[in-house]
């Protein structure tokens, strides 16, 4: 199961070695791949139908609990299935779609990097490999919309894709380790033997709007859609397979997933129902203006994907079967419309609908095919669609208060869909041919034969729902409720009622709109009027303006003025002291422990203040430097009143090399400028009084505390016995610490090289960089 | 465990450092004894995290001194583990550095240098005691400062003026906060000073003795408000100076921030406060920066600051949990900016440019470089399961616990800043059809350069980026080292007995 899950990722890891020789000619073996992994998760199919809980589990990371473990139940399946078999067609289409393409091999790479993280993400029972798995199609993503890199609306739009669904992603984290704190595992299903603990956590609503964020960026729904249809940049293989049949179902996965642990609750259900009803009107009426046929193809997807969310928010049994008959219905037609997009596409260069028609005269089968998921989409009986049409307006008539609102919203909604699929399914093939594509012939049948056996599959189905009605959709089911499900038989006819009257008004509907409106520039006009209040314009307005402020900011922070970094630092420290000392320590100065004050110190000091005000206002160099050089020689003074003369000795020599070197380097240069207001003179004066003030009052704090001789007495005690030194502080620095000595002196060494580089080394310009 | 040659790190860069002096302008020695002596301070390394991790902590006291009284060196897995990392970056920039910096600079010292900066780091992370800790700094600072004037232009010089003082300055923070300490303990020694600072009575003086240390130390890693000096300086020596700085530099600063802030100081409820909105504040600062700058040696400047944000908030949550998120990101961090800052050298040496607007078509015209590429950017990112990943988790989950949940927000936010940056930036450099770019004078080109160091600049590159691929997929092994870390820092009792020997337990 590990091989299976993490091919993809092998094959994609092996490319730089075998692609090369593939690419050319056996592309087609590409599929190979998807292919076995379909037969491999059909052959589980019986255990699923038994009601079998398939776990495989491999260690991976056991210490925080994150580990490959591969549950395999009938939610899983359903999506394997649709993973790997419409990822056979897509795999199979490609290679005729892009056939001579440089980067074929890339592409196939990327592919099955995708299908593999797909995979991964529906068959995870940790939800940290789970979200490990969402972040990697994400990235998939990223790489196949801007597969035509060149481009720059490629570019821009797969940026745009991995922002918003890299933006869910972090929030999905976040939840998904909330959720297994609170829940005290990172395994779905024993995460939900805790639905009560966890429902009833204070954190219950944090975890909801991490977990929606997610969901809802990666199944596009308002107001997070708006990077779906810019994902149709992508070639059409990619959009029928990521941005329509699998990875946007990804969050509606998700949601059905965690339907038995987070479900069944006030804010669960509204929300979902609230997002899932806007968006599905919202994108259905959007659909009706395009006139690109992927644009309309990509509307009337985040329309369905709203559906789905919606019926997973209305959660009752009905509504969460429909749900799951309406995955597969949408995986089958709509991936066949895109499908078909891409072939008009390839053999016209145009998908503006306006401009297309009659192309059954030159590429029947297609048009077939096209035929067929258009009557699906529809939900015109015998069509599977129509099996999964009924099931919406059975949930929503059942649900109770808000029944009758819920029921129109749907039935526009379906209108809205079955507009946008005549459009894609009938607009192009039926009517007259015109001239230019009078030389348009039938492509290769790798390119038509797929969306033919998804289209009739469709049909097939709904024909007889028996075919899936125990085997794939019951598992489903039984899996979002979390208990085994007998209250149903998928059929085609129900009879005479409320419902069959819904669908007739949405086809009656549907069809008449068909012929009354006309997609045309003018229409397109119109709808885009709104464009500057629509969530795209408005986050990028936002994003623009985020920009903006970040570019201010980051100026103003980093302003190139070192005194002002300076200023900042000391203010800072300052602001930390003053508060921490005023507010944290009870100030005092014990003056009985203090020696008496002598008149030497007195005069000493009466020295130093004047050498610092000197050193500070002089305009002088050498008077500063020999001011602060007095300052030095005071100091010495100190340390001899208190008997240190060793110390004295070490700082009398310290200064005046200091000094002398000092004046050495200062004679040369010129006057002192006054280069400074008075006003930054001030203030620079303030900061430094308040800064060594602070100081000071903390030294003096600290000398009331009681000192600690036990370092230095051993070291008097030491220096001579053992030591052999009769200067305590040559022993400390030479031998207690003379680590510290020899380090020392290779800093001095290394400023040599330093100095001596500075001087001697200009690089010729040639030898710049 | 009593163990002299546990020294050896610091010993053996020290004789490298004094060798190479001897090969001042011969260029080709120079190269040749900075590898070797790379490999074989990368196999003492490995050898002294092995003793370490199955023997426990090992101790020695430099010239037999007891503890407190001279000067003591701890390898204990924390500074075994940054030791180790030391010397993979220092062998990959090493190697890096035979290809890529011009012999002007080489017979100017550049390799002896370096290799005393290594000395530096490790000595700093092998310090049992403050005041030696200093001295280590010093020795960073120094000769960072000597790596990055070297060549004297104008734009270094200009960097370099401001790095120094501002380093300067954190050590004059930080040499006043170890007077004030020893004013209060009368100690030096840090397990002595765990034991001494923790029996003080007047809190207040700690803590304030604690805000010093940590600007001193704040400035070093470059947190908000402390980082001016980092944009100011990581883009302007050449790109194996910038590797250096930008994969070790500021993470001595965290390391002595983890370091002291679990053994000797254990942060107040204010302390904790403050890290985290200092934490809050740099990954903001460094996310935002990097979001708007064109040159990537900036971007990649910015986003260091951003990052050293998440691992000082692992500080500032104070969790077991959260230290262990740091240490692994520190692990990730270190080999990832070196390695893309190496990256940047090896565009470059490529197009003549850093600025993004005009680079790109490197898809085009070097696919498997891009691939290559690929690995660190996107590890940065933290795509999981690379290495960017793991930490987060960690950080979330204690983000939660502590009830931080703005910093959880941040956290996310930042790594989504990162993200878009990322992106962006692969999508202009790598994508985007390149401008043909008017061929630089001064600079020598990628196919200009001998085959050799061709080589000698992309096989680090690999090695760091199989580094972080480790790191990424084998986290079980990251996150055991982690948390056998993280544990030993909140619990220290361990680090001060095999100093101090034995407590007995009501010094405890």
């Amino acid at each position: 199961m590990l091989l299976s899950v993490l091919s993809g990722f092998i094959l994609a890891a092996s490319l730089p070695l075998i692609g090369k020789y593939l690419k050319e000619k056996w592309a087609i073996l590409f599929s190979l791949l998807p292919l076995s992994l379909f037969i491999y998760f059909l052959s589980f199919q019986p255990d699923i139908s038994d009601d079998k809980n398939l776990l495989f589990s491999y260690n991976w990371v056991p210490s925080i609990g994150v580990d490959f473990n591969f549950h395999l139940d009938g939610l899983s399946l359903l999506f394997t299935l649709l993973i790997t078999g419409i990822g056979s067609l897509v795999f199979i289409y490609t290679a005729a779609y892009l056939k001579g393409h440089p980067y074929l091999d890339r592409f196939y790479g990327y592919l099955a990097m995708f299908m593999s993280s797909m995979l991964g993400l529906v068959l995870s029972d940790n939800i940290i490999t789970l979200f490990i798995f969402w972040e990697l199609t994400s990235i998939s993503s990223f790489f196949l919309i801007g597969f035509n890199n060149d481009s720059e609306a490629s570019r821009k739009s797969s940026l745009l894709a991995l922002g918003v669904t890299g933006f869910g992603g972090l929030f999905l984290l976040a939840g998904m380790v909330v959720l297994g704190y609170v829940g005290g595992s990172y395994s779905i299903l024993e995460l939900m033997n805790a639905t009560d603990l966890i429902q009833s956590h204070p954190l219950f609503v944090s975890i909801l709007v991490l977990v929606f964020i997610g969901a809802f960026t990666k199944s596009a729904q308002f107001p997070f859609h708006f990077w779906l249809p810019g994902a149709m940049k992508a070639p059409t293989p990619v959009s029928t397979y990521l941005h329509s049949a699998t990875m946007v179902k990804a969050g509606i996965y998700l949601l059905a997933r965690f339907t038995p642990v987070l479900g069944a609750h006030e804010y669960w259900n509204s929300t979902l129902i609230i997002v899932g009803c806007i968006t599905m009107v919202y994108a259905g009426i959007h659909a009706i203006f395009r006139l690109d046929l992927k644009g309309i193809l990509a509307y009337s997807t985040i329309s369905a994907l709203g559906i789905l969310v919606f019926l997973i928010g209305l959660g009752t049994d009905d509504a969460l079967l429909a749900a799951a008959v309406f995955i597969l219905v949408h995986a089958l037609y709509k991936a066949t419309l895109f499908l078909v997009t891409g072939i008009i596409d390839h053999e016209t260069g145009t998908r503006d609908v306006s401009k297309l028609s009659g192309l059954n005269k030159v590429m029947l089968p297609v048009g077939i095919a096209a035929g067929l998921a258009a009557l699906s989409n529809a939900g015109i009986p015998p069509s599977f669609g129509f099996v999964g049409k009924d099931l919406i307006y059975e949930a929503t008539l059942h649900i109770g208060d808000w029944a009758y609102l819920l029921t129109g919203a749907a039935v526009i909604t379906n209108i809205c869909l079955l507009f946008a699929g005549f459009l894609a399914g009938f607009k192009p093939f039926l009517g007259k041919l015109p001239v230019t594509y009078e030389n348009v012939h039938l492509p290769s049948p790798l390119l038509y034969v797929p969306p033919l056996i998804l289209a009739s599959l469709g049909i097939l189905f709904g024909i007889l729902p028996l075919l899936v009605d125990d085997s794939l959709i019951k598992p489903v089911v039984a899996a979002m409720l979390n208990t085994s499900s007998d209250f149903f038989h998928l059929q085609l006819w129900h009879g005479w009622s409320t419902v069959l009257l819904l669908s007739s008004i949405t086809i009656g509907g549907g069809v008449g709109l068909y012929f009354i409106l006309n997609p045309s520039e003018g229409l397109l006009t119109k709808a885009t009027r709104f464009e500057p209040i629509s969530p795209l314009s408005i986050t990028g307005k936002i994003t623009g303006l985020f920009h903006g402020i970040s570019q201010g900011y980051t100026s103003v922070i980093q302003n190139g003025y070192l005194r002002y970094y300076v200023i900042t630092i000391l203010v800072f420290l300052s602001f930390l002291l003053g508060y921490k000392i005023f507010q944290g320590i009870d100030l005092y100065l014990n003056v009985a422990t203090l020696s008496e004050i002598t008149i030497y110190e007195v005069i000493v000091l009466g020295i130093m203040a004047v050498s610092i005000v000197y050193t500070v206002f002089t305009k002088s160099r050498l008077v500063a430097v020999a001011s602060m050089g007095v300052i030095g020689y005071c100091i010495c003074l100190v340390f001899l009143f208190y008997s240190a003369p060793d110390l004295a000795m070490t700082q009398f020599s310290i200064d005046t090399l200091t000094v002398i070197l000092f004046v050495l380097v200062l004679y040369n240069l010129p006057k002192y400028l006054k280069l400074s207001d008075t006003g930054s003179r001030v203030r620079d004066g303030l900061l430094a009084l308040i800064f060594g003030g602070l100081i000071s009052l903390l030294t003096l704090e600290v000398l009331n505390e009681p000192l600690e001789r036990e370092i230095s007495a051993y070291y008097a005690e030491t220096a001579y016995k053992l030591a052999k030194g009769k200067n305590v502080v040559n022993v400390i620095l030479v031998d207690f610490r003379g680590s510290d000595t020899m380090v020392e002196i290779i800093v001095l060494a290394i400023a040599a090289i330093g100095v001596f580089s500075l001087l001697k080394l200009r690089l010729k310009s040639i030898e710049k960089e | 465990m009593s163990n002299p040659y546990i020294i050896l790190p610091v010993i053996f860069q020290l004789f490298t450092a004094i060798l190479l002096m001897f090969f001042w302008t011969k260029k080709n020695s120079q190269k040749l004894i900075s590898i070797i002596c790379s490999l074989i301070t990368l196999g003492i390394s490995i050898w002294l995290i092995t003793i370490v991790l199955l023997q426990g902590i090992h101790v020695t006291q430099a010239g037999g001194w007891e503890a407190p009284f001279g000067i003591t060196f701890v390898a204990d897995p924390l500074s075994t583990l940054m030791i180790l990392l030391t010397s993979i970056s220092g062998l990959a920039v090493s190697i890096f550095s035979t290809g890529s910096v011009r012999n002007a600079r080489i017979k100017f010292g550049y390799f002896p240098i370096f290799h005393f900066l290594l000395m530096g780091l490790n000595g700093a992370f092998l310090a049992g005691d403050i005041f030696n800790l200093y001295v280590w700094f010093e020795i960073i600072i120094i000769s960072s400062f000597v790596l990055i004037t070297l060549g004297g232009e104008k734009a270094q010089l200009e960097g370099s003026i401001k790095y120094v003082t501002m380093n300067l300055l954190a050590s004059v923070v930080f040499l006043t906060a170890i007077a004030i300490l020893y004013g209060l303990t009368g100690s030096l020694n840090m397990a002595d000073l765990s034991i001494r600072v923790a029996n003080i009575e007047n809190r207040g003086l700690v803590n304030v003795t604690a805000i010093l240390f940590f600007v001193g130390f704040g400035i070093k890693s470059a947190v908000f408000p402390l980082h001016f000096w980092l944009p100011a300086s990581y883009h302007t020596p050449p790109p194996a100076i910038s590797a250096i700085f930008g994969g070790l530099l500021t993470k001595v600063g965290v390391y002595a921030l983890l370091r002291v802030f679990t053994l000797i100081f254990i942060p107040d409820d204010f302390m904790t406060d403050v890290i985290t909105w200092v934490a809050i504040m740099t990954i903001l600062t460094g996310c935002l920066g990097a979001l708007v700058q064109n040159n990537i040696r900036k971007i990649f400047s910015y986003l260091i600051v951003g990052h050293i944000g998440y691992m000082i908030a692992g500080l500032g949550m104070y969790t077991e949990a959260a230290l262990v998120g740091t240490i692994f990101y520190l692990i990730h961090d270190i080999i990832v900016k070196t390695n893309l800052f190496m990256v940047t050298g090896v565009i470059f040496k490529l197009k003549g440019t850093y600025s993004m607007r005009n680079l790109g078509g490197f898809y085009k015209t070097y696919p498997k470089l891009s691939l290559l590429m690929a690995v660190p950017i996107f590890s940065l990112v933290g795509i999981p399961p690379l290495s960017g990943f793991w930490a987060k988790v960690f950080w979330i989950e204690s983000g939660f616990i502590t009830e931080n949940y703005l910093l959880v927000f941040v956290l996310v936010f930042g790594s989504f800043l990162t993200l878009v940056t990322m992106a962006k930036l692969w999508a202009e450099v790598v994508w985007k059809d390149g401008d043909a770019l008017p061929m630089k004078i001064n600079v020598k080109y990628f196919w200009e350069l001998k085959p050799i160091k061709r080589v000698a600049m992309i096989v680090p590159i690999v090695l760091l980026s199989m580094v972080s691929l480790y790191i990424g997929f084998g986290a079980e092994h990251i996150i055991s080292i982690s948390r056998l870390i993280g544990s030993q820092l909140i619990d220290t009792t361990p680090y001060i007995e095999a100093v101090l020997g034995p407590l007995n337990a009501e010094v405890i």
